[in-house]
């Protein structure tokens, strides 16, 4: 009935993970309890749970990947107290559950907290920057995001029922087989990351065809922002990778359900094949995550310089260049593998050719900010922050890129400093960034700066501590996943990494009183005018918030910075641009078909994991007929009236003419 | 300023390939019918490289028989020209029932998804019975890595053609309870992309594991 399922399958006698199991489940319970008591549940269920507006679904990615991220970095102290403790004795963290924390830590800051902010924000600011109503496919993207919540929910799930994969975050076979796992945790990681996989993927479709197809009147390619490039990059990586990794886990997932060998020891199967394929979508996946911070910093740097970009189409073309070269530097990941020194020399350059468009990237934002008027608010700092750190984690890639240097450090602590050294100045200070950046675009009031710096320096102290020495470890012989050691010189070392992690814990502190000080002092921090940076492109000709429909309507692009262009000529001629001829218009309904496909893919994944297949199977119809349901709806747009878009326009026309400085009788 | 997209113009290029005052690309959000079939198209492709890492794993493990049959010693090929037949004639009929779609005939789309599901499930009986007979003369994806990545990539496209017959009744069911709606239509042209689709998927299929198979 249950499977392999029991009472069993709760880890009674292990205190951490129960005793965090349960903070969660208070926390869950006690936030529910109040949503409940303060009446907001219908509220919730009506402008945010079933929201296909691009903007509601974009603020959830961020705020899921913010609450994941505390979950992560929860992961990593572990991982950082463990290690300063641990030299010549067993630390406090059993072997068996070490290894459970550091599978999680990756996984969960990649996909659960790097790939949702991203998302998060490309779904927010892509459709305004092009000066459309929503995403191509406004249902599909509720679809995805709670998609991507059912696998992390599975992973969560996993801390106390069960247990999670021991086998580091890309399971390498044949450790990841049934033969070394055979526990339910490699099943956990799998289905978790085939549920959400299957949101990004659609989400990648769904930006894809915005960007190409849903542009607004005159928002020619070269003159869309260059966050709307990076994104376009990435879902197209997002589209011809993510599929790369649903094959390799089905066929992981056949070799432990059904006895295949694709991977096995036996018969033939070939595990150095699983290393190829993860790798072929998992370098993409890093450019994936790093090209849309590229252009948060794009924007941050040329609005707080008051210059456009330099570079404009450089950008552009460095932008696609890294977003084919992804795809052909995978065996960089394993020169060790052993294929020969022509394969790895070929590797080896590839590798090192993605540093040219890169550092045309890092030039082009150094040079937008020579000779700017430049604003140090928290966004440009986490953008400076980055282009400093940055620069050392890229030299630091092209050593590995070297393949002897590399057989030496491959899988040492160089390696992690390396890669945390990219991930953090550039993806999470980009996802920090874009977060401070569109904030009062998505709620109307700017977040507080003195909290918002605070928690940058803490961040950015906090990074250099932690890793700086990792670098060192790692070139003193020190190996990744090392649960515990006996070589009394790198204690000293672990416990400065230690002391970084507890900055980084100050910094996330920050963050979170940054945003009860902002929401408290909501009031003066108001942004009344929609355009509170002095921005260049379209998000901030609309109001803060935006209606639903972003624009009353669609503007008309005249060139490259469409609405700086604008701006300017409002200041010059001392009058607003003509008003427009305003029409009704179709917007798409909210639909339940998101969370209630998502609670049947749990239900799917939950019983695959423990082999209960009569829930597998009802789950599957679940789902099915909940796509049945949503099609057979005769109702699925709601009309927009003139008169209202008149009315929302007129609003945001008043907001504007008190920006320039014009009469009120101006806007009539 | 206008909402409208300017995406029809009179004249001998009812498509605008590019010609015009205005470039194709600032003309605004192209019409439903396009972005649907396009977003469709978007992913297809991203199907194709799902089953490209099935073939690339086939290509990697296919001599791995592991002293168990390689594919010349179970192929049935005669059954394999059958299995290609019926999937080629639900293709034909598919291709029928899009045209019934634009003809707005509602019994003609019937018969011809019915015909197209007539030989899809066909298709997918041919497919059953080989994998149980090879399953029966212990040759299943346990023998060796070559079986393997045999039942995977054709069961990959199996799978596929099962999900589509899921989704073609669905269709029929739909178009009789609420005829030819504009966004019915839309579903059914990328109902059609996905079947005909299928269809590519099986010619690689055929030639890389069957004929290349049967050869070596």
């Amino acid at each position: 009935m249950f499977g392999k399922l029991s009472w069993q399958s709760i880890p009674w006698e292990e205190p951490i993970p129960l005793v965090a199991a349960s903070v969660v489940l208070l926390i869950g319970a006690g936030v529910l309890a109040w949503v409940w008591r303060r009446g907001y549940v219908p509220y919730l269920w009506r402008e945010w749970i079933t929201s296909v507006d691009h903007k509601r679904i974009g603020i959830m990615y961020c705020i899921f990947a913010m609450v994941m991220l505390l979950r992560g970095f929860s992961d990593a102290l572990l991982m950082r107290s463990q290690q300063a403790m641990a030299m010549g004795n067993e630390g406090y963290l059993p072997p068996d559950h070490y290894d459970q924390v550091f599978t999680a830590h990756g996984v969960i800051m990649i996909f659960f907290v790097a790939m949702p902010f991203m998302i998060g924000l490309m779904n927010f600011a892509v459709p305004l920057q092009l000066g459309v109503r929503d995403v191509a496919f406004p249902t599909l993207n509720n679809v995805s995001f709670w998609l991507t919540a059912s696998g992390a929910l599975l992973i969560n799930i996993s801390l106390v029922v069960g247990e999670f994969a021991k086998t580091g975050w890309v399971v390498y076979p044949p450790l990841s087989e049934i033969r070394f796992s055979p526990g339910v945790g490699v099943d956990y990681y799998l289905w978790a990351l085939q549920i959400s996989g299957v949101g990004t993927l659609l989400s990648g479709v769904n930006l894809v065809t915005t960007i190409l197809k849903m542009r607004a009147p005159g928002m020619g390619y070269t003159r869309m922002p260059m966050f709307c490039w990076t994104t376009l990059a990435t879902n197209l990586l997002i589209v011809a990778a993510f599929p790369i990794l649903t094959a390799t886990l089905a066929m992981l997932t056949l070799d432990r359900y059904l006895g295949f060998h694709f991977f096995t020891n036996e018969l033939g199967g070939n595990a150095m094949m699983f290393v190829n394929l993860i790798w072929a979508w998992g370098h993409p996946e890093v450019y994936i995550l790093v090209l849309p911070a590229f252009g948060v910093f794009s924007e941050v740097v040329s609005t707080f310089s008051g210059k456009p970009l330099f570079g404009y189409r450089s950008m552009i073309v460095a932008t696609m260049v890294i977003c084919l070269l992804s795809f052909m530097v995978w065996l960089h990941h394993f020169f060790t593998m052993g294929a020969g020194a022509d394969v790895n020399g070929f590797f080896g350059v590839a590798t090192m050719i993605i540093a040219v468009p890169t550092g045309v990237k890092v030039f082009n934002w150094i040079f937008t900010m020579y000779g700017g008027r430049i604003r140090f608010t928290t966004p440009m700092l986490y953008s400076v922050g980055f282009m400093c750190s940055f620069v050392i984690g890229g030299m630091t890639g092209v050593l590995l890129a070297v393949p002897p240097a590399d057989f030496v450090l491959h899988n040492s602590l160089f390696l992690v400093a390396h890669f945390h050294n990219i991930v953090i100045p550039a993806v999470l200070f980009g996802a920090f960034a874009g977060y401070q950046y569109w904030f009062p675009k998505a709620f109307g009031f700017t977040l507080d700066e003195k909290w918002g710096k605070r928690g940058f320096w803490c961040w950015i102290t906090g990074f250099y501590l932690a890793f700086m020495p990792l670098y060192i470890l790692g070139l003193q012989g020190m190996t990744r996943r090392l649960q515990h050691y006996d070589v009394p010189e790198w204690q000293m070392y672990l416990w400065v990494a230690g002391i970084g992690a507890l900055f980084i814990a100050a910094g996330i502190a920050c963050q979170i009183i940054q945003l009860f000080v902002s929401i408290r002092n909501r009031e003066a921090l108001k942004d009344t005018t929609g355009d509170p940076w002095d921005g260049r492109s379209l998000e901030w000709v609309t109001t803060s918030p935006p209606p639903a429909f972003n624009f009353a309507v669609l503007p008309n692009v005249q060139g490259e910075e469409a609405y700086w262009s604008v701006k300017a000529e409002a200041k010059e001629k001392g009058e607003l641009s003509k008003r427009p001829k305003y029409e009704a218009f179709e917007m798409p309904r909210n639909s339940p078909t998101g969370i209630v496909t998502a609670f049947f893919s749990t239900a799917i994944g939950f019983a695959l994991i423990w082999h209960i297949w009569w829930l597998a199977i009802v789950g599957f119809f679940g789902a099915w007929a909940t796509f049945v349901v949503f099609a057979w709806r005769d109702e699925t747009e709601y009309e927009v009236s003139a008169e209202e878009a008149r009315r929302l326009d007129d609003e945001r026309r008043r907001a504007k003419a008190a920006m320039v400085g014009l009469p009120q009788d101006q806007i009539a | 300023m206008s909402a409208a997209p300017a995406h029809s113009r009179p004249g001998g290029d009812p498509h605008n390939l590019g010609h015009g005052d205005v470039p194709i690309s600032e003309r605004g959000p192209a019409p439903k019918r396009i972005v649907v079939a396009y977003g469709f198209w978007i992913f297809l492709l991203s199907d194709f490289i799902l089953f490209s890492g099935f073939f690339a794993a086939y290509a990697v493990l296919a001599k791995e028989t592991a002293g168990g049959p390689a594919g010349r010693d179970i192929f049935d090929l005669p059954l394999v020209a059958w299995e290609t037949a019926f999937l080629l004639l639900s293709s034909f009929a598919c291709g029928m029932a899009a045209i019934a779609t634009t003809a707005k005939s509602v019994r003609w789309f019937q018969v011809s998804m019915a015909v197209t599901a007539l030989f899809g499930a066909a298709f997918l009986a041919c497919e059953l019975y080989e994998f149980v007979h090879l399953i029966g003369e212990g040759n299943g994806p346990s023998r060796s890595a070559f079986l393997s990545a045999f039942f995977a990539l054709v069961g990959c496209h199996g799978l596929h053609v099962t999900l589509g017959m899921l989704w073609l009744t669905t269709m029929m069911a739909q178009v009789w309870a609420k005829g030819f709606r504009d966004d019915i239509v839309r579903r059914i042209a990328c109902f059609a992309l996905f079947w005909h689709a299928l269809d590519i998927i099986w010619v690689a299929l055929f030639t890389v594991v069957y004929l290349l198979g049967s050869a070596a």
